[in-house]
């Protein structure tokens, strides 16, 4: 057998590594629809718990909003299960078109093309449109997905400090003999939560003559005053040359994602790039939920301002209670623990207070900066983050970490 | 900002569009299958899709789906580790490896994520990876992302992939990797020489089976059932998004450590999104309906041999294959898009192939069969394709 | 952002020598070099009042991730006017200024 015992002990062996330091990662299943409430199965073999997540993209609670169920259910009967088919061949429908129009319309840009997911929109859009004379300067925090993305692809690489303008500047005028600058960066951060500062980054564009391309897909739907994105909180629709973003987030929760920008480049994105050329098509029953979506994003803003809400009222309790959040102005609020086991034990006793919230350590976020990364949702309601509150005081008070500095915390359970 | 490179960019398009090589898409207003509405208000034969099995608009799976809907809601909002998995998503696992004979199952968005996923997790600088030259795209990116030693062998040629294995031993750990079925040619690979090979020489086998399972074998459990090697094969990659639905979804099966390590830490599926469940529900009733009966598999390997027989009769230049597609050979980009606008309007619904999917040169229209054709829709294609043949003098008059 | 009191765009010397883009004069000895490049280390990757020496762990100890390690190999191959092949720009190649230097020196006579 080629299938040795060497090569099955090297593979049980790593993950016997993963193990005992303590990063192993354990499934839990849900058994009922994503929504504030939701029933959860942990560890395997336990009974169902009834716990309120907080902890899933679900930020406008529309992953299971009965229109968009209805609009679903439509959709499979007007447009059938699957395409079976990548887009050029016979893997394009009329809803097809039709949400790459409500998306451009919505983001203010001149085209949009749709890919599987938002991790498929990184990995082909860089490819597509660079070559080795071009430079991709991306910030050092930016998605996996973007990361594999340039990985990809032939033009040249650069980072700058996270959101660090000062950085930023000082490798456009490095790299100012290139063909093409391309500044990358996530709209809103999903370990940390902060928005990249897009009016600044926009003016150092224009000064430099570089590009722009945001990942905006923790912030499509919801940030911004009518939901649009980063560029709408900072004014600064129509300046982004690119935006990536999923509709497997805030938008459904479903699947897909696209690439949203200039008229050239969502043509070259139609002509080259390999996940739109070689990867099935969205299914009608998805499309036909994303675009219902939209329409309910269309009609009023009503979810986004609950959030807005919501975030504040949670980052408020939070900080008064002595808890260490990172700042932000997004409804992604990480409560920071700094040590990979106390996450844990943190998140285990959490649920056992009936709250979904799981711990974040390495290799997702760096050593040292573990943390229980709450996202609150327009589905939640006042008795939920109350409860949630009290629960997460609750275990801070078990755990004497209340009103302690980082150091403080870090001298108590180690790093 | 944009101005200069928006000139290179535009271009670009026209000089892809003076070549021939640009792609239009044409809109489809129906549900998939044999038949189908474009928006001009046409109904066409549809003799491209990967809707092998015509399973597309199934009724079962629609309901199947619906069901999920009303149950488990929409989407999950989140990646599988997090709070996106079901009781749905565990049991499509098990039916997986259960219907492959393998040990476990990790589900993706896509089978392009799949092979993406696949490779950097399990090898390192120290390792190899063996590769059929006409592997599909996401294979070539899977590997592109890792660090191991990339050797290529020829198509489906087995002399040079034993010298590619001889070369490989310096390595630590060897992974041959192959499509089951290539998908812009229909020939299927030569497994059982190849896992006879990786034992003599120490390797393991990894087989893409999107456009074998479903099509090839006789209850349609892909090209390791063909050549009577089922769980020989460590790795199988596949999707849920041809044969199986159509709709999205793509998989890895194979030995258990290699599955679990993947869990740990292959990149799409700890960070994209899990699968919502109306797809894994519909996955399980598929994977029911496979495993009762043969009809569908029986009428396609039947439908296959039709049309591949007389196309071939005729005169048309087809690549060898053993599998549902019929790659017919054109050659030059442009008589390739000619020929199939032609198509079109005698009702036949195919596109011409070429660069950058294929290598320049070898154009072609890539017939894909399906269980969901009538013996009228296949003599209706295969009169058309004779007509066009030779009106554009690539037939014998 | 202020460091040690000097000026956010520095007139600084070194700094200017890092970011110049004419080859260091040869006669640039090993001290200087392995100066050279742990300045810029500290610059390009690390925050206000964090310091490093010749041979503390830059890759292993998390201030240079591998995503972010490409910031100095573009460095170095500007700096030093050479190619460092992509198999040999490993973390463990990287992992500290000495090691950088050792490295940098393979090629610097190519």
């Amino acid at each position: 057998m080629s299938y040795s015992n060497k090569v099955k002990d090297f593979y049980r062996h790593q993950l016997s590594e993963i193990q005992n330091a303590g990063i192993y990662k354990e499934e839990r299943f849900i058994h009922s629809s994503q929504a504030a409430d939701i029933e959860v199965e942990f560890p395997s073999g336990a009974s169902v718990r009834k716990v309120i997540n907080m902890c899933s993209n679900n930020y406008l609670g529309l992953s299971s909003h009965p229109e968009v169920l209805k609009a679903a259910h439509e959709g499979l009967e007007k447009r059938g299960y699957g395409m079976s088919s990548v887009r050029f061949i016979c893997g394009t429908q009329d809803i097809h078109r039709e949400l790459e129009n409500r998306v451009t319309e919505f983001l203010g840009t001149e085209d949009t093309i749709l890919f599987p997911s938002c991790m498929d929109a990184n990995a082909g859009v860089f490819e597509a449109i660079l070559t080795s004379e071009d430079i991709m300067i991306s910030d050092r925090l930016v998605h996996a997905s973007i990361i594999d993305g340039m990985r990809l692809c032939s033009a040249q690489h650069d980072t700058f400090k996270h959101s660090n303008m000062e950085h930023l500047e000082e490798k456009l005028q490095l790299h100012a003999d290139k063909r093409i600058k391309l500044v990358i960066t996530d709209g809103v951060f999903s370990m940390d939560g902060d928005l990249a500062k897009l009016d600044e980054m926009v003016q150092l564009c224009e000064k430099y003559d570089a590009m722009i391309l945001v990942d905006d897909s923790h912030s499509s739907g919801f940030i911004g005053r009518t939901g649009r994105g980063t560029h709408e909180y900072f004014n600064a629709i129509g300046k982004i040359d690119i935006i990536t973003t999923t509709f497997g987030k805030a938008l459904g929760g479903a699947s897909g994602g696209c690439v949203s920008g200039r008229k050239e480049i969502v043509q070259m994105c139609r002509q080259r790039a390999r996940p739109y050329l070689f990867s099935n098509t969205i299914s009608p029953v998805i499309i036909a939920g994303v675009l219902k979506v939209f329409d309910i994003l269309s009609s009023s803003t009503e979810r986004r301002d609950k959030l807005e809400i919501n975030a504040a009222w949670w980052r408020k309790g939070l900080t008064e209670a002595g808890f260490i959040i990172k700042e932000g102005n997004s409804p992604i609020i990480p409560v920071m623990l700094f040590n990979a086991k106390l996450s844990q034990d943190f998140s285990k006793d959490l649920y056992n207070e009936g709250i979904y919230a799981i711990g974040f350590f390495f290799p997702v976020v760096p050593n040292g900066q573990a943390r229980i990364r709450t996202q609150i949702s327009a589905g939640h309601e006042t008795h939920h983050l109350e409860k949630a509150l009290n629960a997460f005081i609750k275990v801070g008070k078990k755990y004497e970490i209340l009103g302690l500095t980082k150091e403080q915390i870090t001298a108590k359970y180690g790093m | 900002m944009y101005t200069a490179f928006k000139d290179h960019l535009a271009n670009q398009l026209k000089e892809i569009e003076e070549a021939g090589l640009f792609k239009n898409e044409r809109v489809i207003i129906s549900p998939q299958g044999a038949e189908i509405e474009l928006d001009t208000g046409r109904k066409v034969l549809n003799f491209c899709s990967n809707n092998y099995l015509g399973l597309s608009n199934n009724p079962d799976l629609i309901e199947a789906a619906k069901r999920a809907l009303d149950d488990h809601g929409y989407g999950m909002s989140s990646v599988r580790f997090i709070c996106g998995t079901t009781d749905l998503h565990k049991k499509l696992e098990k039916k997986i490896a259960g219907f492959f004979n393998t040990e476990d199952t990790i589900l993706y968005a896509a089978c392009f994520d799949a092979n993406g996923g696949v490779f950097e997790p399990l090898l390192t600088s120290e390792d190899a990876i063996i590769s059929d030259a006409l592997n599909h795209a996401s294979i070539i990116d899977g590997v592109r992302l890792c660090k191991a030693q990339r050797y290529r062998y020829e198509n489906a040629d087995m002399e040079d992939l034993e010298t590619q294995l001889q070369l490989a031993q310096e390595q630590k750990f060897r992974l041959i990797v192959t499509d089951g079925v290539f998908s812009m040619d229909g020939n299927v690979a030569p497994l059982k020489k190849i896992v006879e090979l990786a034992n003599l020489y120490n390797a393991m086998v990894m087989v893409d089976e999107s456009h074998s399972a479903g099509v090839v074998g006789e209850t349609g459990r892909g090209v390791t059932e063909l050549y009577d090697i089922m769980g020989q094969v460590e790795i199988i990659t596949g999707t849920l998004g041809k044969a199986f639905g159509g709709a999205i979804g793509g998989f890895t099966t194979g030995r258990k450590e290699i599955i679990e390590f993947l869990r740990q830490r292959s990149r799409p599926y700890l960070f994209s999104n899990s699968i919502p469940p109306l797809v894994a529900a519909a996955g399980i009733k598929l994977v029911d309906m496979m495993t009762k009966t043969n009809t569908l598999q029986d009428k396609l390997h039947r439908n296959s041999e039709y049309f591949i027989s007389r196309m071939t009769s005729l005169g048309f230049d087809i690549k060898p294959t053993k599998s549902a597609i019929c790659a017919v050979m054109l050659y030059d980009a442009r008589l390739s898009q000619e020929f199939a606008a032609k198509l079109l309007d005698e009702g036949i619904y195919v596109i011409g192939f070429y660069y950058p999917v294929v290598p320049k040169g070898q154009a072609r229209i890539r017939v894909q069969l399906s269980a969901a054709h009538e013996t009228e829709h296949l003599d209706k294609a295969i009169g058309a394709f004779g007509k066009i043949g030779k009106e554009l003098g690539i037939l014998k008059k | 952002m202020q460091r040690n009191g000097e000026k956010k765009s520095g007139i600084f010397p070194l700094l200017k020598m890092i970011n110049s883009n004419t080859k260091p004069n040869c006669l640039l000895n090993m001290e200087d070099t392995k100066e050279l490049v742990r300045n810029y280390v500290i610059r390009e990757y690390l925050e206000e009042g964090e310091d490093i020496t010749y041979d503390s762990p830059l890759i292993s100890s998390g201030y240079v991730d591998s995503f972010s390690m490409v910031s100095l190999l573009v460095f170095l191959e500007n700096k030093f006017k050479i190619k460092i092949p992509p198999e040999k720009a490993t973390p463990e190649a990287f992992d500290s200024v000495n090691k950088i230097v050792e490295l940098v020196n393979k090629y610097i006579n190519k």
